[in-house]
């Protein structure tokens, strides 16, 4: 069965800085997230997690590759109205609820502020009906629009932050590290809603962490990334127990599993990129098993082909 | 731990009662703990943010903030070098805190950029502690300083020497921060959520150093944390705090493998590690209690929804499960009805994660 691709990367390049000081963000990556699914993007800091998603909001200019949206180039210049779709279509959550509300505004203005701005001429009495909606949504009473940021704790505001992307109708929704930030009891919570909404509204995430047991829980497929460049690629639950790339290795080993015995016993891999010897002959892409992919050159694609399957 | 060679203890905390003066209230943040930490052991406390676990090890440095006080009980340390136990409680003065802070008790804390001072290199910061806690000479000193360097995983030490913090990474700094409590030479390590603000596979890393740290400088250990995929790593015995106390307090193996209170159950049953993918992750419901009012019965209550009717009455004692294990818990009383714990603890202890 054909899925429906909402959104493809093609080559993908983000660069920083000027000339000499130019650093490659992101080095020609490429993914597709099809329509309703969860596609998780790991690595650790550093890595270009977050630019990507970045890139795909536009809030980071691409400097090469194509970013098609429902087929449509997104990235660069693009029409007015198709720009206008886009900002309405795709909605981000950040990481951390402290800084990514505004402190001085009222929950009822901080929830509809992208409506005001996209649905120009929408009657009062409307605005506020959406408004009680979004708060509902998310687990929240609808008296709290006259409040302020502050007043709500870690768990609640990263509600509102999720109000606030869902009240514009996305048809996509990027999430960065949207739980790092909150308590383990109210981790679940915010996951639950996560996944409560992607089953009424059909809503496609893209989902970036550090964490791969979040991942395992949340995602449908997972892109893992090292140094700008995606290394391995699979569905979730086919690379977690047959995770190929050394540094997928070295990420499952380190998950913090609530096992005594278990992490007396586990084995911390620590990867070093310099083990690849890409002298003789460039990585790409080798389909190991199907629809999982990892970065590799010939030689090494056999040597871990053959690998103990653990 | 075995019974026939019980550790020496290094700190007991008796009753402690904390309460904090806050707009014209009061606050009770830590509400009557009694607590042993022995030579060498690495503690983990666990709670939720506001449970009162950061106040209640910042009692130990007189680190309270202007309007928190103590208001009964009293924490004893025994690590002093002439022998004699101090009353921390007792101590007023800030002179008198200087002798515990760094050499007897030093603390790592979360985030390690902001415990660092951006206009000083990595060197000069371990070394003002070298020079501060151990008389030595600026030459022998600095000597020192290299070796902690070394000792904490930090390559090309004298070339690091040199730096400032933001020539480091997370972890790198974390690790900068780690050898300067080292390098008060400390009986007892405070890590207050040392490994939060980084990726997992650092956070691994410097799990590891901790271990190895506490062997080398024959450290005890107090880890705060909320994550309990961290304390299973790491820790020998584990302390689960709730509202200001501590409900539940066992080895490693009791709390995972036959937890006995609620919470602690509510705590395991909520981690991500153990969710299935599809079904939804138990949540606790409700907040945490307010601590500006007396609590009644056990702190918890309200938000276990297979609470006892006592429960909402007088709040429970201990109850030992194993000389290691107690739980504050009316389940624990021969006259409670039978409650199983959720197969989430089954699946722990059968080893069924992975």
């Amino acid at each position: 069965m054909e899925r429906e691709v909402l959104l493809e990367v093609k080559d993908l390049e983000v660069t920083f800085g000027e000339r000499k000081k130019k650093f490659k963000a992101v080095k020609k990556v490429n993914f597709k997230i099809y329509k309703g699914e969860t596609f998780g993007l790991v690595g650790e800091s550093g890595s270009g997690k977050t630019t990507i998603g970045r890139a795909i909001m536009r809030i980071v200019p691409s400097a090469g590759g194509e970013i098609l949206y429902k087929g449509d180039k997104i990235n660069g210049k693009i029409p007015p109205a198709l720009d206008r779709k886009v900002i309405k279509e795709i909605q981000m959550i950040f990481q951390d609820p402290q800084a990514s509300l505004n402190e001085r505004a009222k929950v009822d203005y901080i929830i509809s502020e992208g409506l005001l701005n996209i649905e120009k001429g929408i009657s009062e009495a409307d605005r506020k009906a959406r408004v009680e909606q979004a708060l509902l949504d998310v687990g929240l009473l609808p008296e709290f629009s006259s409040r302020f940021p502050h007043e709500f704790s870690g768990g609640q505001r990263q509600r509102i932050g999720i109000a606030r992307a869902l009240i514009m109708n996305p048809e996509f929704i990027i999430a960065d590290e949207p739980i790092s930030a909150l308590d383990v009891s109210i981790r679940a919570q915010v996951l639950n809603l996560l996944s409560d909404m992607q089953k009424k509204r059909q809503i496609t995430y893209l989902f970036i962490a550090h964490d791969l047991s979040v991942m395992r829980f949340i995602t449908d497929r997972i892109g893992v990334i090292h140094k700008g460049r995606i290394v391995e690629m699979g569905e979730t639950e086919e690379l977690i127990t047959h995770g190929i790339h050394p540094y997928t290795r070295a990420l499952l080993s380190a998950i913090p599993m609530p096992d005594p015995r278990h992490e007396r016993e586990k084995k911390l891999l620590v990867y070093d990129p310099d083990m690849h010897d890409y002298s003789v002959e460039q990585p790409e892409w080798v389909e190991m098993r199907p629809d999982h992919f990892v970065l590799a050159n010939r030689k090494e694609a056999e040597a871990w082909g053959n690998q103990g399957r653990s | 731990m075995s019974d026939k060679n019980i550790p020496d203890k290094m700190l007991t905390v008796e009753d402690l009662e904390i309460k904090f003066d806050l707009r014209g209230k009061t606050l009770n943040a830590v509400r009557g703990i009694s607590l042993d930490l022995y030579k060498g052991e690495i503690l983990a406390i666990v709670g939720e943010s506001g449970s009162g676990k950061s106040v209640f090890t910042k009692s130990f440095m007189g680190l309270l903030d202007q309007n928190g006080r103590i208001t009964g009980g009293k924490v004893m340390y025994y690590g002093a070098d002439d022998g004699k136990p101090v009353e921390l409680t007792a101590l007023k003065k800030e002179k008198e805190w200087y002798k515990i802070r760094g050499h007897e008790v030093a603390m790592i804390m979360q985030d390690p950029m902001t415990s660092l001072n951006p206009l000083k290199t990595i060197g000069e910061q371990i070394m003002e502690a070298v020079r501060l806690h151990q008389k030595l000479s600026r030459a022998q000193a600095k000597e020192k300083t290299l070796k902690y360097l070394e000792d904490v995983g930090i390559p090309h030490p004298e070339r690091r020497f040199n730096q400032y913090p933001h020539e480091f990474s997370g972890g790198m700094r974390q690790r900068v921060v780690i050898a300067i409590a080292i390098a008060c030479a400390p009986q007892i390590l405070i890590c207050d959520e040392p490994t939060t603000a980084l990726d997992v596979t650092i956070q691994a890393q410097i799990l590891e150093l901790l271990k190895a740290l506490r062997h080398k400088y024959k450290l005890s250990i107090i880890l705060i944390t909320h994550d309990l995929g961290v304390v299973a790593n790491i820790a020998d015995r584990v302390a689960v705090m709730y509202a200001g106390d501590i409900i539940e307090i066992g080895t490693s193996e009791d709390i995972f493998y036959d937890p006995r209170h609620p919470y602690t159950w509510a705590l395991l049953s909520s981690l991500p590690q153990v969710g299935v993918k599809g079904s939804d992750l138990f949540s606790i419901p409700g907040t945490p209690p307010n601590l500006f009012t007396e609590i009644k019965g056990d702190a918890f209550a309200p938000r276990n929804s297979r609470a006892l009717k006592i429960d909402f009455l007088e709040t429970p004692p201990y109850f030992q499960v194993s000389p290691t294990h107690k739980a504050k818990t009316w389940l624990l009383d021969p006259r409670a009805p039978k409650v199983d714990p959720p197969p989430v603890v089954e699946k722990i202890r059968n080893g069924g994660l992975i």
